[in-house]
């Protein structure tokens, strides 16, 4: 059986450049947020593979420092891995919503998506497909520039901190980083009222269940908040 | 780190990596190319704007770097770039505007 290669056409190929242009601007938050990692993880007695383990095969920042921190703690092995693992359950939630755009993929490209879904390739690819259509190896293609734009800073930035021990100093702000990459990103997606009420439903909850532990207050309020989006739109289409 | 051998960091790391992944994995991995229904297509539209604001709200307004007191750079920084962006329509002018506005609020104010 002849074994077809899969061509990459100059509009999936433009796609790929768009996702990394798109994604490009969170280089900012994911290189200060891995060198942190990497210092805070060695000075917890990880050794370097053990540092970039996490990094690599978890992916996932949040619940990385969470992990390191309960072990720190000497917290039972058992609640580590579920309180890390809670912290990343509202990308069960991404995995939903790529559904629609992504689900008809074969099941390699969506093994490969799933690797690489972090909040970022995340937030910049379903904004980008919910604004334009493109064919599904577009899609692909972009959310797969998303997400190779930032890793290797990841990787990199994890491995220098680990190396060199410090971190980017307090006074540079760089914390504040990650709010103004995500309000930039999710102000132009505000363009119907159910998108609004959605965000604000979402602030105002998550900042009301912030007190409760392991990110489920945000899960909560971003359960709320995808109701009470729904539920606007429906009744302005029963009002239309 | 004190109590835990080399084997059980490795655990902890399988154990989360292969968690996470599957986690990831659910749906894009399970549902595939089957259909969902209206209403959950429905509450998945808004799965961006419900899970983004939430994730930054408590950065904002208590910020680790300030130890949780509300810092008014901070803040002015975020409603200059949430503001921009909802104007402009583009990220990176508001992430620019929200740095720019950062920085010299925090200069300004020492």
């Amino acid at each position: 059986m002849p074994t077809s290669t899969p061509k990459i056409t100059p509009a999936a190929r433009r796609a790929f450049l768009r996702g990394m242009r798109g994604a490009a601007p969170f280089i900012l938050v994911i290189a200060p947020f891995g060198l942190l990692f990497g210092v805070i993880g060695t000075e917890a007695g990880l050794n370097i593979a053990q540092v970039m383990g996490f990094t690599v095969l978890v992916i996932a920042g949040a619940a990385q420092f969470t992990a390191v921190q309960l072990m720190v703690d000497n917290a039972p092995t058992v609640i580590v891995l579920a309180t890390a693992l809670a912290v990343n359950l509202r990308m069960a939630m991404y995995s939903a919503s790529l559904v629609p755009h992504l689900g008809r993929a074969p099941l390699w490209q969506r093994a490969l998506v799933a690797y690489g879904l972090v909040d970022q390739s995340y937030a910049v690819s379903i904004l980008e497909f919910e604004r334009t259509a493109m064919p599904l190896p577009e899609r692909f293609a972009f959310f797969m520039g998303s997400f190779l734009v930032i890793s290797p800073f990841w990787y990199a930035a994890t491995l220098v901190g680990a190396q060199v021990g410090t971190a980017i100093p307090d006074s540079f702000a760089l914390d504040f980083a990650i709010p103004i990459t995500f309000l930039a990103l999710i102000a132009p997606a505000l363009r119907t009222l159910p998108h609004i009420v959605a965000a604000l439903v979402s602030t105002l909850a998550a900042l009301a269940l912030a007190g409760l532990p392991y990110g489920t207050g945000l899960l909560l309020a971003a359960v709320t908040a995808m109701a009470a989006g729904a539920a606007t739109e429906l009744a302005m289409e029963r009002r239309a | 780190m004190t109590g835990f051998s080399d084997a059980h960091v490795w655990l902890v790391i399988a154990g989360l990596g292969i968690g996470t992944y599957l986690i990831r994995f659910s749906f894009l991995g399970l549902v595939g190319d089957r259909p969902l229904p209206g209403w959950l297509l429905r509450l998945l539209r808004y799965t961006p704007v419900a899970v983004m604001p939430g994730l930054v709200a408590p950065l904002i307004l208590w910020p680790q770097a300030t130890g949780g007191q509300p810092d008014p750079a901070r803040l002015a920084a975020a409603a200059v770039t949430l503001g921009v962006g909802l104007w402009t329509r583009n990220v990176v002018g508001a992430v620019a505007a929200g740095l720019v506005t950062l920085y010299g609020m925090l200069a300004l104010l020492g």
